[in-house]
């Protein structure tokens, strides 16, 4: 009897999209229809989001992807299944072995083809809540080689070869923090997993600890093999359910196979790994103050030094990772420093995953090597504009990033290059904008995130922040001035100098960098009073062009406060006093008579 | 046993707390867990409720009450039925995430945060929910529609209302993309 597995993929944004129903819905079929042979299975997030809800068949070397699967695909694949002809749709994304009929899909050819993936090795092929199928793929065997034949400081030397740096943001060298705890005088130390992904737009870590939790847990139990540690924890965003879910199974798991707890694996080596939710605050990402919150308080920052490598936890001596960071460390112990530094970019080496979303075809989530260019992420693997209109900007590394314009697309991604225009590489988020997107409203939309977010211990990011927010609110309402640009350069100076943690000193980032490069937009909303983007509301109208228009009564009868007037047949007009500027009228136009201006 | 440290003390309010501790331990490290442990079961933070966890667990109301104001889960107000989270992520913002939350605070007279008077609903922004392919997204009651509009929401919250007035349990689906999530 041939084998055959259909597989779901089961991540949030999968299931966001509609997965969870069509695998609810294949689940009861194959339990009323009999389909011997036939096993349905769950992965998670397969990177592809702009595909989902995404079914796998595999049989022997056959496999076949379909993406935007709905029930009514589902049904015709099952139907498929039972005749042994499985439907040729065109929402094949991929087909595999024998009697191949289609061409993989362009559209993945170039999205997978850049992509190296070392961090999300597993991720989208294994069903994460099975540590058999993460073993079977060579799981727990970089712990077996690093309990079983591996001193603590050769473990930290191959870490430090392989170069990889802390993947959180900061790009500490990984290797050299291990060795401060290992050096650092104490009997309790403490290892941190730091999973409070905040960033708004970024789900590169929820992407890996929903789709491959053992392999964090296991670069985890490395990292304490190597320092010291006897207990982790792991601090996840209260926000992403289902990794806290995976998350307790996975340790639960290790710990039956002995590759966690007492004793690992018959040595002398004790870990223990505790999940800590958190509750809500962009701050604890920083470490101090990740800290103060593990330890049941407030999550606000602290001075360093200390560093917590001589005192965090309960002042104990404690280690803090990135997700990503601890997801990379299984693979370079058991293939070798070299299977990760062969990447090289200036001083970087390895992958980068990051979350591309915006105004980009292909959204999704990518892992790639270091040195590809912005372009080559943003055009090849995410195959450029998604609304016709020019790419303007990428923005990377969040509320405490900044904005890369087009013309420096060919900037190489590693930690150097990027730090070099303005932005970050931080932890991943990669947002694309395109025309219609405006620069002084990006900055501020990022600055009241970092306002709300400050947690009001240093006095210039509480009210600093607060007063540059301000002179952004004036500048996109239109009563701004010239020497308002000025005031906020000031400040934001002032608030990069003087706030305790990297909220603060980063916060004016974005602010920073669209001034450098889109000073051309500030200018024409301070003395023009536009927004050349068509954004900022005060400074738009929207209109009718009377050539244009049919008298069709569409848009009249989906504005929804009922601004449009006009007899069928005749020429409507806007009145704008009533107008929300909501756009509503210009997307449901067949005419184009719509615009703003 | 009843309460000790008050003589009007409400016994099925101090068995609560005491249950909530067997889940959570009583140590001032578990302070976020045992809120978290209240909120998920009241849907926000009683004062009758906290007071009597702060006299099983020794942990005084205002060390509660500091920690519980610095982060933005804990809310010290009811939740209305159905809860709307308007996606606020960059991906959202670019994509026009202010004009679904503009017209839901139109719609529904209530700003961030805020409970309509029927009680029905519950308007808030969320930093991100992570489905930035299908942004601009909005959550209600658990459910997650994309690719929104400020016309496709209003016929989500009329839907919902129509179904409420009928005295259905759930809100139909107004052939919107969404999955529970």
């Amino acid at each position: 009897m041939n084998n055959q597995l259909l597989k779901v993929g089961l991540g949030s944004c999968g299931i966001a999209a509609g997965a969870q129903d069509v695998y609810n819905y294949l689940s009861s079929d194959i339990d009323k229809n009999n389909y011997p042979g036939l096993d349905l299975g769950k992965t998670s997030c397969i990177g592809l989001c702009f595909a989902e809800p995404i079914v796998e068949f595999h049989e022997g070397d056959k496999r076949i992807v379909y993406g935007n699967v709905d029930i009514k695909l589902a049904e015709k694949i099952l139907k498929g299944i039972s005749t042994g002809v499985l439907p040729e749709e065109n929402r094949i994304l991929e087909e595999k072995g024998e009697g191949k009929r289609v061409a993989a899909d362009d559209n993945i050819v170039k999205y997978t083809g850049r992509q190296v993936k070392l961090a999300l090795k597993n991720c989208g092929i294994i069903d994460p809540e099975s540590i058999e199928e993460y073993t079977a793929r060579g799981g727990y065997k970089a712990l077996e080689k690093a309990v079983n034949s591996m001193q603590m400081q050769e473990i930290i030397d191959v870490m430090k070869e392989s170069g990889l740096k802390g993947r959180g943001g900061a790009g500490f060298l990984t290797g050299q923090k291990w060795e401060f705890l290992l050096r650092a005088k104490g009997d309790k130390k403490y290892l941190v997993c730091n999973a409070d992904e905040g960033d708004p737009g970024a789900f590169m870590d929820r992407a890996i600890l929903e789709g491959d939790p053992h392999v964090v847990i296991e670069g985890m139990i490395i990292a304490a093999k190597a320092t010291g540690a006897y207990k982790g924890y792991i601090y996840c965003r209260a926000e992403y359910p289902l990794a806290v879910k995976r998350l307790h199974k996975a340790i639960a798991d290790a710990k039956e196979k002995n590759f966690l707890g007492e004793k690992i694996l018959g040595s002398d080596f004790s870990f223990d790994i505790i999940v800590k939710e958190g509750a809500g605050a962009f701050v604890c990402g920083e470490e101090t103050a990740l800290i103060m919150s593990i330890q049941g308080g407030r999550g606000m920052p602290n001075l360093r030094p200390p560093f917590p490598a001589e005192s965090g936890i309960h002042q104990s001596p404690t280690n803090i990772n990135n997700v990503e960071t601890y997801a990379n460390v299984p693979g370079i112990i058991l293939n070798g420093p070299e299977s990760f530094n062969k990447y090289k970019s200036g001083n970087s080496t390895g992958t980068k995953v990051f979350a591309l979303a915006g105004k980009v075809k292909r959204v999704g989530l990518v892992e790639v090597p270091m040195g590809l260019t912005i372009r080559e992420v943003v055009e090849e693997i995410g195959g450029g504009s998604s609304t016709g209109l020019p790419l303007k900007a990428v923005q990377m590394g969040g509320p405490a990033g900044g904005c890369i314009p087009e013309s420096m697309f060919d900037t190489p991604i590693n930690y150097d290059s990027i730090n070099a225009t303005g932005a970050i590489m931080g932890s991943g988020g990669l947002i694309v904008m395109d025309a219609s997107s405006c620069m002084v409203d990006v900055a501020r939309y990022f600055l009241q995130f970092t306002q709300n977010e400050s947690c009001g211990k240093c006095t210039f990011c509480r009210i600093g922040t607060k007063r540059m927010l301000e002179i952004l609110e004036r500048i996109t309402t239109g009563s701004g001035t010239i020497k308002d640009i000025d005031m906020l350069e000031e400040l934001a100076n002032h608030v990069r100098k003087t706030s305790l943690c990297g909220l603060g000193q980063l916060a004016p980032n974005p602010v920073l960098t669209t001034l450098k490069y889109f000073r051309d937009e500030y200018l024409a909303h301070v003395n023009d009073k536009k927004c050349p983007a068509g954004v900022c509301r005060s400074l738009i109208e929207i209109k009718i062009d009377p050539d244009k228009c049919t008298g069709c009564t569409l848009c009249a009868r989906v504005c929804p406060v009922n601004a449009i007037a006009g007899e069928r047949k005749m020429t409507h007009v806007i009145d704008s006093g009533i107008c929300t500027r909501c756009g509503m009228c210009i997307q449901k136009c067949k005419f184009d008579a719509i615009y703003r201006i | 046993m009843g309460c000790t440290c008050c003589k009007n003390g409400n016994s099925a309010l101090n068995a609560e707390a005491k249950d909530i501790i067997s889940i959570t331990g009583k140590e001032k490290e578990k302070t976020i867990p045992i809120l978290q442990e209240i909120q998920s079961r009241k849907g926000y933070i009683p004062e009758d409720l906290l007071r009597e966890v702060s006299g099983v667990t020794g942990i005084a109301v205002s060390d509660f009450y500091s920690v519980a104001t610095f982060y933005s889960q804990f809310r010290f107000t009811p939740l209305g039925k159905h809860l709307i989270r308007v996606c606020n992520g960059t991906a959202c913002f670019v994509s026009g995430a202010d004009i679904l939350f503009d017209t839901l605070s139109d719609l529904l007279k209530v700003g961030d945060g805020e409970t309509t008077e029927d009680g029905l609903f519950t308007l808030e922004t969320v930093a991100c929910l992570g489905c930035c392919s299908l942004a601009p997204v909005v959550m209600i009651s658990g459910r997650v529609y994309g690719k929104q509009n400020s016309d496709s929401v209003r016929k989500l919250i009329s839907s919902i209302i129509a179904d409420e007035a009928k005295g259905e349990k759930t809100a139909a689906e107004a052939g919107q993309t969404g999955g529970t999530a």
